[in-house]
């Protein structure tokens, strides 16, 4: 295997929440995790074991309490709010479990959301968000509002608002989890497919171990440590 | 710029899916904003109709007239009240001026009057003939009453000296007569007797003079009484002696251009101190044109800010309400207001969807509320003024304007609510 770039760097990450002030509470003990460029990583672990907290702190939703990060070498701790926000848009798509597509806004306009914030004009920005609305399969409902949507159809519309400004890191977090067997086959093809054709890193959260499985590494998280780091069976997709 | 339509789009939409709840949020911006623009339309066209009013009578005229003591030991300084001769039953012939008065009193002041005009009213009546009628206001006028009202005789002439004495049976009517009687023909109607009726008894006039009815003075009193009825003027003398009386009530002074009215008021009111000295029921008052216009629009001011006042404070509340209803509705979009900064909105930019938000509906508020205001103000000016409303362009650019500026101010602490929220709480929000 080649020598790649190390996209996504933490070190001894700890994370601690608050709960009133005599009581905190650890949730990441310390976390070493490093993803390379253009890989497909499956973060598994029981509920409560620090999986989401991790992922948010990876998209810059959420501060560590102390530890190291950079991504793509930008140095994270210390980046101010507002330059999160741009790194946010511009190199990290976000899919949830729960879609969080904006209501009464129709698939095309979710999906031109993150460019309109990058400042990409009309025509560029509509003709891009139909292309991806196409990539995911959904170019027939493109006018169509979430709640005329199914939870697949709205998670492929996420994926395709993922996808905007072309980041180069997509975080996942259960992303099939609300969806039935057949309907999260064809979401988690999606995620192949631009991981093999478009060459995107993905963080994908999951609680399926055979979708897991299906990644190039598995890292298994409980109560806030990782537990063991494993190869997938990447390549076979 | 994008981000703004974006944002505006957006902004119609919420208010589209909460109709009712913006029509109410909406309620102290369009109350306020309407009653301001509908006092302004309505003190902008009663401002325009004095300004008329004023150059139609000219503002060198001086009024005066027997007013009531409101109490024995002060005569108010603003005592602007007509009293009508006949009108007020305390008050009695002795209380009247009498005309020795009135020629003492001009000959004092000659170098400072142009024309005193004395009006007699005789009574309300008609003139007919077979089937024709028309109503006609019957006053006994001397000739500087054709000066101060500014009467000009279309065509005719005013009354003779030996008529004037004589206190003759002839009568200057005006356009109007002539339409109706004579079938608008000047000619014919000059030199023909009419037959005119007040109350019960029956006079026969000989037409004179004709004169143009117009309507500017006095156009507010005429148009509410009667439509068609115009004053029918006879010689003072003659009105004296169908009144058996030669007593005056009040009259008009048309003072030279050099003299300043006001002081002239002034020193008219000093001239008949003496002869009132020892009345306990009356005064002679006397003021200006000018300053009964500036009595006017200060009157007129006092209201307008009155009302602004009121409006000022639905405006508030008004405000207060947007404020509210933005704080609801940004508890409501919580998770929406997570996603935006997942997808990279910076702070800026959700501030600023939240103020477009708010000063959208102030907007649209402020938009019905001139509409409103507009439409009850002229109504209001066209049925008191019967002129055309006059709403002023910029008070419904600064009302605009000032709604706008409260869904800045109000909207801007929840917008900065929003702005501020923890990405990862609103994303967790249920
Ligand atoms: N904002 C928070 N405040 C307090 N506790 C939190 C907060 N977020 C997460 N936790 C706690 O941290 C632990 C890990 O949560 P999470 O990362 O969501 O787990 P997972 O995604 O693996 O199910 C849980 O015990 C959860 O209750
Ligand atoms: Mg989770």
């Amino acid at each position: 295997m080649e020598e790649r770039k190390k996209i996504i760097d933490l070190q001894d990450i700890i994370k601690k929440f608050y709960i009133g002030t005599p009581n905190e509470l650890t949730v990441l003990h310390g976390i070493d995790l490093e993803v390379y460029e253009g890989e497909f990583v499956a973060v598994v672990g029981a509920s409560g074991s620090g999986k989401s907290t991790l992922m948010n702190i990876i998209g810059s939703l959420d501060r560590p309490t102390s530890g190291k990060y950079e991504l793509d070498g930008v140095d994270m701790i210390k980046a101010k709010d507002s330059e999160l926000s741009g790194i946010r848009n511009q190199k990290i798509g976000f899919v949830f479990q729960t879609y969080n597509l904006i209501a009464k806004t129709n698939a095309l306009k979710n999906v031109e959301m993150p460019m309109l914030y990058a400042g990409v004009h009309g025509k560029k920005r509509t003709e891009r968000a139909k292309e991806l609305l196409t990539l995911v399969g959904m170019e027939d409902r493109m006018k169509h509002l979430p709640e005329e949507l199914s939870g697949g159809q709205k998670q492929r519309v996420a994926i395709a608002r993922a996808m905007a400004n072309n980041p180069a890191i997509i975080l996942a977090d259960e992303p099939t989890g609300a969806l039935d067997s057949s309907t999260g086959r064809l979401v988690m093809d999606i995620f192949h497919k631009l991981h093999r054709e478009q060459g995107k890193t993905i963080v994908l959260i999951t609680h399926s171990p055979e979708l897991a499985e299906e990644t190039d590494r598995v890292i298994t998280l409980r109560d806030g440590l990782v537990t063991s780091i494993r190869r997938g069976k990447g390549g076979a997709y | 710029m994008n981000l703004f339509f974006e944002n505006v789009r957006l902004a119609l939409f919420s208010l589209k899916a909460n109709k009712m709840r913006a029509l109410l949020t909406m309620l102290g911006i369009i109350i306020g904003i309407s009653s301001v623009i509908a006092i302004m339309t309505v003190g902008n066209s009663l401002s325009s109709y004095m300004t008329g009013e004023l150059s139609s009578l000219g503002t060198n005229n001086v009024y005066v007239s027997i007013a009531i003591r409101e109490n024995e030991e002060e005569t108010t300084e603003e005592g602007y009240s007509f009293v009508e001769e006949n009108n007020q039953a305390h008050i009695t012939a002795d209380d009247l001026m009498t005309r020795e008065m009135i020629e003492n009193y001009a000959d004092t002041y000659a170098d400072n009057i142009t024309a005193i005009g004395i009006q007699k009213n005789v009574g309300s009546g008609q003139i007919f003939e077979g089937t024709k009628s028309i109503g006609v206001d019957v006053k006994g006028v001397t000739l500087g009453y054709m000066l101060t009202d500014n009467k000009d005789l279309k065509a005719g002439r005013f009354f003779t000296g030996r008529e004037t004495e004589g206190a003759k049976r002839v009568c200057i009517v005006s356009n109007k007569v002539v339409d109706k009687m004579f079938g608008g023909d000047d000619e014919a109607a000059l030199g023909s007797i009419v037959q005119t009726q007040i109350e019960t008894s029956f006079y026969d006039f000989t037409i004179v003079g004709i004169y143009n009815f117009e309507a500017g003075a006095g156009a507010l009193a005429s148009y509410m009484s009667m439509g068609n009825t115009t004053d029918m003027y006879i010689p003072f003398s003659t009105a004296c002696e169908m009144n058996h009386s030669d007593y005056v009530a009040y009259f008009t002074v048309l003072a030279k251009p050099d003299v300043d009215p006001d002081a002239f008021a002034d020193l008219t009111k000093q001239f008949f101190v003496p002869y009132y000295r020892n009345n306990r029921n009356v005064y002679i008052d006397s003021y200006s044109m000018a300053s009964y216009v500036e009595m006017m629009s200060s009157m007129m001011g006092t209201l307008t800010t009155a009302i602004s006042v009121i409006a000022g404070i639905a405006l508030l509340v008004g405000g207060i309400g947007v404020m509210n209803i933005m704080l609801v509705s940004i508890t409501e979009r919580t998770r929406e207001i997570g996603t935006r900064k997942a997808l990279g909105a910076p702070n800026s930019s959700i501030r600023l969807q939240f103020i477009v938000e708010a000063v959208v509906i102030c907007m649209i508020g402020g938009i019905i509320g001139i509409l409103i205001g507009v439409g009850g103000g002229s109504l209001a000016a066209g049925l008191l003024l019967k002129s055309p409303a006059n709403p002023s362009i910029a008070s419904i650019f600064g009302s605009l304007l000032f709604s706008m500026a409260i869904g800045v101010f109000f909207g801007y602490y929840p917008a900065n609510k929003a702005a501020k929220m923890d990405p990862i709480e609103a994303l967790r929000y249920e």
